[in-house]
């Protein structure tokens, strides 16, 4: 090894810095999948710009495209065509810039809570070993799961498997976090936890999200921007902003406003679709 | 410690049952020999070193064989799993192979490479071959292609992602197979071992053949209660605590 690199290895606090969120930008991005009954449209042209440090959700029905809206800007599927830049760069494949967390729990279960954690750290170059360490202790804690470390997998329940995820997306320090639905499988008074734990850790690590939902409630809880998707092919129809005070709850009747408006708009798309499909 | 009681109090009525029956003089005692006999047998053959000379010739074979036939079989495995080619290829003649018992080997290893060690390795090679490879094929197809993107996603490139990710997510299919592996290895070598006098080593299994020559009873059920504690303590000591650690990991069931 070269002597030089010496110069830029990172300690654990710089490793913990708070790096500048990511920007993004989607423009006339389509993607077609062929299925029993021939080829079906999952994205037609959509355009979407993200801001630095933005959290946006995007809704809509099962099948409006959005899940392989956010697979195509993590880079594990290339659209038809259109380009999805990130800080300016064309996305070509997955990395560690933009981190996927998924509606399964796809944690690794022969390593423990913390193997998993430190599992990306392991493929970040210039870090030692007690840096990466110090850096997976920190985001466990961050999660409030600092007893569970050596825990195994299945021995955790739903949520705190989502926790984990959550911290073993975090670790890496990737400028933006993709959600696919992570609390969808969740019961509703850990889902709401986790609605407050979400907004303080993206507050505090300062991080672009995209949140995919089909949760309309979820999404004014969470989002700055709530994009409205319709199915068939996946289209953008509408977007809203959530300008409420942060941290925000999930039961309070402003949101409810909001809420309500944004399902007003997903049934007026949705419900045409369906005519058309019977 | 109550559950090694229990068990040593059965293997004890086992043994005065046999005492039992050979006191009763229903079949001849060349037949039927006594605990006693088998004991100063396995006592005997303990002292002049026969036993541990045979033992060590066995496990020799055994261990070679077996360590040559896994790292033949996972690579070959992964390969298989790796595209429709190898597993229409390599895979299918795995399949085809893994039904043919092992003992078939014998007649072929003796022809090819004469009343050598080789012929013994390269039997139990077979026999512990291809349960590796389909079970690694099969253990890599059942990984959830979640964690191949979720690896993805952390900047996980090709090699790590087949040692790090889909390696280990299939352990649980390859430690299976290597059981099994390890299961037709050890019936085939003794087979060989019993048909065949390999002139570079004097095994178990000849002990055993020889015990028939001279119609000692006492070498013969001496040899067999050898087979059957070298094959236990095989799994207690290697399989067991591998398949305690995927229980306690994977959270499954005790099988």
């Amino acid at each position: 090894m070269h002597l030089a690199v010496r110069h830029h290895h990172s300690s654990a606090t710089e490793e913990l810095q708070v790096v500048t969120p990511s920007k993004l930008a989607i423009e006339n991005v389509s993607k077609s999948f062929k299925g029993g009954s021939g080829s079906v449209l999952a994205l037609d042209k959509v355009s979407l710009n993200v801001a630095e440090g933005e959290f946006v959700c995007l809704v809509g029905a099962s099948g409006c495209g959005k899940s392989t809206l956010l697979n195509i800007i993590a880079g594990l599927e290339k659209p038809d065509s259109g380009t999805v830049l990130a800080d300016g760069k064309p996305v070509t494949g997955p990395g560690r810039e933009r981190l996927v967390m998924f509606q399964e729990p796809a944690l690794f279960p022969w390593l423990t809570v913390f193997g998993n954690v430190l599992f990306g750290l392991k493929l970040k170059p210039n870090l030692t070993k007690k840096d990466r360490h110090d850096v997976a202790k920190y985001y466990l804690e961050l999660v409030g799961l600092s007893r569970f470390e050596r825990a195994n997998i299945h021995e955790l329940s739903g949520g705190m498997k989502q926790r984990v995820s959550l911290a073993r997306a975090l670790a890496p320090n990737p400028r933006m976090l993709l959600m696919d639905e992570p609390f969808a499988a969740l019961d509703a008074l850990t889902r709401e936890q986790l609605y407050g734990d979400l907004q303080r850790i993206w507050k505090a690590r300062n991080k672009t999200i995209v949140f995919v939902t089909h949760n309309v409630r979820e999404a004014a809880c969470l989002g700055d921007r709530v994009i409205v998707f319709s199915p068939r092919p996946g289209r953008i129809r509408e977007e809203f902003a959530v300008d409420l005070p942060r941290p925000r709850d999930i039961n309070s009747v402003d949101l409810a406003v909001h809420a309500t408006e944004i399902t007003k708009a997903l049934k007026s798309f949705g419900q045409p679709e369906l005519a058309a499909a019977e | 410690m109550k559950r090694f009681l229990l068990a040593a109090l059965f293997f004890a009525v086992l043994v005065l049952i046999w005492e039992a029956l050979f006191r009763a003089k229903i079949w001849s005692p060349v037949l039927v020999p006594s605990p006693r006999q088998v004991a100063d047998y396995l006592e005997g053959a303990a002292m002049d070193g026969t036993l541990a000379k045979a033992t060590i010739v066995t496990m020799r074979r055994l261990i070679i064989g077996y360590i040559i036939g896994l790292l033949a079989g996972l690579p070959l495995g992964l390969l298989t799993a790796c595209s429709k080619l190898w597993q229409d290829t390599i895979g299918t003649l795995a399949l085809g192979l893994q039904g043919l018992p092992s003992v078939c080997w014998v007649p072929l290893a003796l022809l090819w490479f004469g009343q050598t060690e080789a012929a013994m390795l390269f039997v139990v090679v077979m026999g512990t071959l291809w349960s590796v490879v389909i079970a690694t094929e099969t253990g890599v197809r059942h990984v959830p292609p979640i964690y191949r993107r979720a690896a993805l996603t952390m900047g996980s490139k090709r090699l790590h992602i087949w040692l790090k990710v889909i390696l280990p997510a299939a352990l649980p299919f390859i430690v299976s197979g290597m059981k099994q592996g390890w299961a037709f290895a050890w019936r085939s070598l003794m087979a060989a071992e019993i048909f065949v006098t390999i002139l570079t080593g004097f095994g178990l299994g000849q002990l055993l053949h020889y015990g028939r020559e001279l119609s000692a009873m006492e070498q013969v059920i001496g040899i067999m209660i050898v087979i059957v504690v070298i094959g236990l303590l095989a799994d207690k000591i290697f399989f067991s605590p591998i398949e305690r650690f995927l229980h306690r990991r994977w959270g499954t069931s005790q099988a």
